[in-house]
């Protein structure tokens, strides 16, 4: 007999935040028909608006630590900072696309509707409790993304750039779907949790079911690690970033990043941790894989980024290497005992790069000029003299990224290395800690163009106020985390009361 | 009702977004809407006031302390045990302050905004006023000494920027402006270092600045009728008075009064062992003398090692040495916060700033911050009696100089400012003698009627410029637009009081507050001034005659006098602005104010009459309090504030006529003396001069006021003088001439020069830039090799992408071999 749920079992009010934001998206595309086409901005309103009250929403249901839409949907301590970080993340790209996208002539409403379906993509793996939501999820983030990148579509570099974000991406998508089919093979179910319960059973019985579920791990993590870019599935990255429209690259540098991860986390977190090879061990069967892929992901992003002349692309290579930071958080996970530490440690570095990329990608959009030049390293030269208060936050973003103290980018690598020296990783956090002194070297040279060296200094006529009220937002986190950090801890820790763990 | 208490923190959070709103957009708002968020704020905060005075009705005067969202702490070390909250303490004498100041702070608001029309920066000035009122509030919520630190700073910041509001007027009065803004920071620091010190030395001795812990009450007498009618009985109630208490459990202030009662039994039990020896004595029973002599040991062995004893450093101080080593540093806090001798100097130039800034800042709010510190460290005052000596005599000294000074000065905010420092002087004093009421009491109408003075003042300089420049510009397309540009070519100044006179015509509204004003701060019966002076002399009078003590008596003697040139000083002002005729044709054409500035003055006037019924002593009936206690009570504001300070160390008093009668005697003295030499017209002779100047035989007197007792230059002669001096040498001679010229050319350069040559040739240029040149050179390769596979064809991705899926499943499945 089938169980027809009632309204009241789906729980709808904790998925408030998640759900309501897909349905105001269609909301966002049919109210856009009637906007004019010189008035888009309203839509930018009304997009904002739904942003707000989503935010406010899942303010509201912070820690409610319920299952909700049959168990497929946890709305815990977790999805709320995921939600955070993820609707951060689209006001502040919403700032960033105002003004950017008309002068660059690809100002359309659809635009906001696809922002909107990717927040909730990346807000609905946060909060997945299901390998087919995750799926859904993975899918909803994804294909706006490669819609939008292709937006400037009058630009062959934009229209490169989504066709191979999409081909590859759905090359990725098939890996995580294979896997996920390998561990419904191997455990007789798609629910993390019951997988997670029956995890045990598989390992003492050493199976062949234990193969099956590694391998679906290896794949799941494959699909996932496409979408957050790590080595060796990384390759799309710097064209894609380099070819879509600054905002959207913005965006993806961050949100798409926050949801793989998110999913990652759960998965690893729940589902996984106690795959360990033989019963009693203290650490993971995939721990070692993924402090290899973390390592090698740190190791090429900063050196790669070092010959990078493009800011763009040097952001793009910067957001692998930071993948690989936030991949060590990961790997630390897979010591039992060190989960809660390194699942916070990850949280918080999420939100520190979310506001330093999101005000790195600002400045840089400032200087960008309406055909999509003026994003060169040298472009940078004497931005000190012409915008000085532009050049303070973009040293301000750059010491974040390389992460010196009274930044939040310190705050995050700090509570990361310190989880993975927890876990036993040591070996990871020496690589760590000297991948991050190699990446002072790139980000250095942008200050030291700004301050330094001689030029005209440029305008920066993209600063307009839109933007400015962007560039300030990423700033104020930035600092505000750096300073104190408590406030993210304090957070992260009132969400996550019994919630997880 | 029990939440209630949980809106606490918006009292401070209302004002500071309006600071923020004013700071960041106020330019374009436009005045009126800067104004508004300035005013609208400032009376949210007073709203929640009433909400939190509603609180403690409502709960038995119960203390909350509120933990506001994200911020439960503030600074967190696990290691020593430190951990500093963003606490607020909602308890009577942190809600009496706010009550006032908020609701005083929202009167003066309102005026601003008639008083800053036209001025270039008026919304960064109603963000200043409202940052200010953000520290005040921090600086009286907070639950421990490093809160009120931070608001103490910051209420001296948003001082200091809105002393030098002014800095950019033309002429030398710009530069005036912004040295006496520095004046008045400098001093304060002076006091802000003792306030760092007592909060080390607090946090050295008791490991925790929190006034009180979360359940903790300081006078659990009073709170026991409440604690039986308590229903919720999850609400524990400890304090240093049970014994299963662990000290670290208590506040610093309930560690202080366990520590002294622990002092004191060892004390009481080393005298009992001493009666039974001299008993033993008088026997002269050598076996007995004998016993009560190992007694007297043993007793005094355990005694020391009863005792609590404090190391800080080297040395070892017993309660009594560090209660009063802290108060001692506190006090020089307060001498810098609440203008007292000796560091009161900068309060009389504070008046550069904008006149609703005096009445805010420099009147009726923070000034006071020193006065709450010591009321607030009541048990700490209460049991350093040496501190409390010091207290109350530097306090009635400060009171009686400054009113003395204050009778010799022509600028009208400037005897005000004077005033201001003697009125504080009484409550100092009061403090002093250990009348926390009293001080509070006075704080609290002062605010109303010295606020209602200064605003008067500055209504009074208004209507002066307004009358000057409608002399002047005939043309009166502008004549709303009075920038305070006073000074002009002409050396006309507004606010000399030698220009005004017969005021009292044309500004009625002005005239008739400002006289409220003036007579409750003289103290005649039945305003407010009466009330509280009356309950600080009846204090003085108590410790003189009733408990003997020799302060007493100077206090009371002081106090007297201070009272009596109030009067005078007061009633000189009134004579000299208001009465006669005008002397000036500014003052000829001077013009009543807006509205915005006078409906606040009708307000503070009906409060300078009527605030002082909130404390009306027991003893006195109905004729003299028109009833009013029947309505509100005896001793108000007494209960009221008895559930903040210690059992031991308060104490109500029942009105004395012997006393109040020489006051009110005194005051009316005062006037009438001042209008037997200033009234029917003779309030400036003919050449421009004080009467009591001409007058030969008081001139001597009169030009040591004048001279405001020449404490600046003696402060230069003494302290800046040798200390410039110094500097200069130290600059001249010591680090130019020496340091320089000789050290640094002679011997750094040149052997720095002879060590880098021969580093640089072998050592640098062979070895170490070899390797660094190595170095970049070999990550530039490695980043250069690495972007090669970077082809920008897909189907090469894709053979990655297949290439790592097969390493990552080898990978994955190696620990399974």
């Amino acid at each position: 007999m089938i169980d027809v749920p009632s309204i009241a079992d789906l729980n709808l009010t904790v998925t408030f935040p998640a759900v309501f934001l897909a349905l105001f998206t269609m909301v966002v595309l049919i109210v856009d028909l009637f906007i004019p086409k010189d008035r888009k901005i309203r839509t930018a309103h009304l997009t904002l608006g739904g942003l707000v009250v989503a935010f406010v929403w899942n303010v509201l249901v912070f820690d409610s630590n319920q299952t909700a839409l049959g168990g497929m949907y946890i709305a815990d301590s977790f999805s709320g900072f995921i939600n955070f970080i993820a609707l951060t993340a689209a006001i502040i790209t919403c700032f960033l696309s105002v003004d950017y996208l008309k002068r660059t002539g690809i100002e359309q409403g659809e635009f906001y509707s696809l922002l909107l379906f990717s927040t909730a993509g990346v807000m609905f793996m946060g909060a997945a409790s299901d390998l087919i939501v995750v799926f859904i999820a993975l899918e909803i983030l994804s294909i706006p993304l490669y819609v939008m990148a292709a937006m400037r579509y009058r630009d062959a570099k934009s229209e490169e750039s989504g066709l191979k974000y999409f081909i590859l991406g759905a090359f990725a998508s098939a890996f995580f779907l294979y896997g996920a089919a390998l561990v419904y093979g191997a455990t007789g179910t798609t629910s993390l949790p019951e997988i997670f319960a029956s995890v045990e059973g598989i390992v003492a019985t050493d199976s062949g079911a234990r193969l099956y579920l590694v391998l679906g791990a290896a794949l799941i993590f494959v699909g996932l690690g496409f979408k957050v870019a790590v080595v060796p599935f990384h390759m799309w990255t710097p064209d894609v970033y380099e070819g879509a429209p600054t905002p959207v690259t913005a965006f993806m540098s961050v949100a798409a990043k926050a949801g793989g991860f998110a999913a990652l986390l759960r998965l690893m977190v729940i589902a996984l941790p106690e795959l360990t090879a033989n019963i009693g061990d203290t650490i993971a069967i995939w721990q070692t894989t993924i402090a290899i892929v973390a390592a090698a992901t740190m190791i090429l992003g900063n050196f790669v980024a070092i010959v990078q002349t493009n800011v763009k692309r040097m952001l793009a290579y910067s957001s692998i290497a930071h993948a690989g930071y936030i991949l060590m958080g990961v790997a630390a996970v897979g010591t039992i005992g060190v989960a809660e530490e390194a699942t916070r440690a990850a949280l918080i570095y999420m939100l520190a790069y979310t506001f330093t990329n999101l005000g790195a990608f600002a400045v840089v959009m400032a200087l960008e000029k309406d055909d999509g030049s003026g994003t060169q390293i040298a472009d940078f030269k004497g931005l000190s003299r012409s915008r000085p208060l532009l050049a303070v936050m973009m040293a301000f973003f750059m010491l974040s990224l390389t992460g010196v103290p009274t930044t939040a980018g310190f705050i995050g690598k700090f509570l990361l290395f310190g989880a993975a020296l927890e876990a036993g990783l040591v070996l990871l956090t020496i690589i760590g800690v000297l991948t991050s002194v190699v990446s002072a070297y790139y980000y250095v040279r942008i200050i030291v163009n700004m301050y330094l060296e001689d030029g005209e200094g440029d305008p920066a006529e993209g600063a307009t106020q839109y933007l400015n009220y962007a560039t300030y937002a990423a700033f104020a986190g930035t600092l505000i985390i750096g300073l104190f950090p408590f406030l993210a801890v304090n957070l992260l820790d009132t969400m996550m009361i019994a919630g997880l763990f | 009702m029990e939440n209630l208490a949980q809106i606490a923190p918006l009292i401070i959070l209302f004002p500071a977004i309006g600071a923020f709103i004013n700071f960041f957009w106020g330019a374009k708002m436009g005045e009126g809407a800067s104004a508004m968020v300035g005013t609208v704020a400032s009376g949210s905060s007073f709203l929640v006031a009433l909400g939190l005075l509603a609180y403690l009705t409502g709960n038995g005067f119960n203390p909350a302390v509120i933990n506001p969202p994200l911020l439960d702490s503030w600074i967190r070390i696990d290691s020593v045990g430190l951990d500093i909250s963003w606490q607020t303490r909602v308890d009577t004498l942190s809600v009496s302050m706010t009550l006032f100041v908020t609701f005083v702070g929202t009167l003066i608001h309102i005026y601003a905004a008639g008083y800053m029309h036209g001025d270039p920066r008026f919304s960064r000035f109603f963000a200043y006023l409202n940052m200010f009122l953000a520290f005040m509030l921090i600086l009286v919520m907070g639950n421990n000494l490093l809160m009120m630190f931070v608001g103490w700073e910051g209420v001296g910041l948003c001082s200091y920027l809105l002393i030098s509001f002014w800095w950019d007027k033309p002429g030398g009065e710009g530069i005036a402006n912004s040295n006496a803004g520095r004046k008045a920071f400098i001093a304060n620091r002076v006091g802000d270092f003792g306030v760092l010190i007592a909060i080390f030395l607090s946090f050295w001795a008791f490991g925790t600045l929190d006034y009180y812990k979360p359940n903790e009450i300081p006078n659990p007498q009073v709170s026991a009728a409440h604690l039986e009618e308590e229903t919720d009985s999850s609400r524990v109630f400890y304090s240093f008075a049970d014994e299963d208490v662990e000290m670290s459990q208590l506040g610093m202030f309930g560690q202080v009064a366990r520590y002294v009662r622990i002092d004191e039994a060892a004390s009481v039990s080393l005298d009992n062992a001493r009666t039974i020896l001299n008993q033993a004595r008088g026997t002269g029973d050598e076996q007995l003398i004998a016993q009560a002599e190992a007694l007297l040991e043993t007793t005094r062995a355990e005694a020391d090692a009863n005792r609590p004893q404090f190391n800080i450093g080297p040395a070892t101080f017993g309660i009594g040495t560090l209660l009063t080593l802290i108060t001692l540093f506190m006090l020089l806090g307060v001498t810098g916060k609440s203008a007292q001798i000796p560091l009161f100097v900068w309060l009389p130039d504070a008046m550069a700033g904008p006149t609703p800034v005096s009445a805010l800042i420099h009147a009726a709010t923070m000034v006071t911050a020193g006065v709450y510190m010591m009321v607030r460290s009541n048990i700490m005052f209460h049991h350093a009696e040496l501190t409390s000596i010091i207290v109350a005599l530097i306090g009635a000294t400060t009171a009686l100089v400054a009113g003395f000074i204050a009778i010799g000065q022509f600028d009208i905010k400037r005897v005000l400012a004077y005033s201001t420092i003697s009125q504080l002087g009484f409550m100092v004093a009061a403090v002093g003698l250990g009348a926390y009421v009293a001080a509070m009491f006075h704080m609290i109408t002062h605010a109303f009627f010295k606020a209602l003075l200064f605003l008067g003042s500055g209504s009074v300089i208004h209507g002066m410029e307004h009358g000057h420049h409608h002399v002047h510009l005939h043309d009166a397309d502008h004549p709303e637009a009075v920038t305070h540009d006073s000074h002009d070519d002409d050396g006309f100044d507004p606010q000399d009081m030698r220009y005004m006179g017969g005021l009292r015509e044309k500004m009625p509204v002005t005239y008739w507050t400002y006289l409220f004003g003036t007579i409750a701060l003289a103290g005649i019966w039945p305003f407010a001034g009466f009330w509280s002076k009356d309950e600080i002399l009846l204090d003085a009078w108590y410790v003189g005659f009733e408990k003997g003590l020799f302060q007493g008596f100077i206090v009371l003697g002081l106090l007297f006098a201070a009272a009596a040139f109030t009067a005078f000083y007061m009633w000189r002002q009134i004579e000299m602005v208001f009465h006669g005729k005008p002397r000036h044709e500014a003052a000829e054409h001077a013009s009543e104010s807006s509205r915005s500035m006078t409906i606040p003055l009708v307000i503070l006037a009906f409060f300078a009459l009527f605030v002082g019924f909130i404390n009306i002593p027991s003893g006195i009936g109905f004729p003299f309090t028109f009833g009013l206690e029947g309505v509100l009570g005896v001793h108000l504001l007494g209960d009221f504030l008895e559930y903040s300070i210690f059992a031991e160390a308060f104490n109500l008093l029942t009105f004395n006529a012997l006393i109040a009668i020489p006051a009110l005697a005194v005051g009316i003295g005062g006037i009438l003396a001042a209008r037997s030499v200033y009234g029917g017209g003779k309030a400036i002779d003919a050449s421009g001069q004080d009467p009591l100047q001409a007058d030969p035989n008081t001139a001597l007197v009169w030009n040591v006021a004048y001279a405001r007792m020449y404490w600046d230059e003696i402060y230069f002669a003494l302290i800046i003088n040798p200390y410039i001096r110094i500097a200069d040498f130290l600059y001249e001679v010591v680090d130019w001439g020496f340091l320089h010229d000789y050290f640094h050319d002679s011997v750094l350069i040149r052997g720095y020069r002879s060590m880098g040559d021969l580093l640089a040739r072998p050592f640098d240029l062979g070895i170490i830039d070899g390797a660094v040149n190595g170095l970049g050179w070999l990550a530039g390769r490695i980043g250069g090799g690495l972007r090669l596979t970077q082809t920008g064809y897909v189907r090469t991705y894709a053979v990655a992408l297949l290439l790592g899926v097969v390493a990552v499943i080898i990978l994955m499945l190696l620990p399974l071999i």
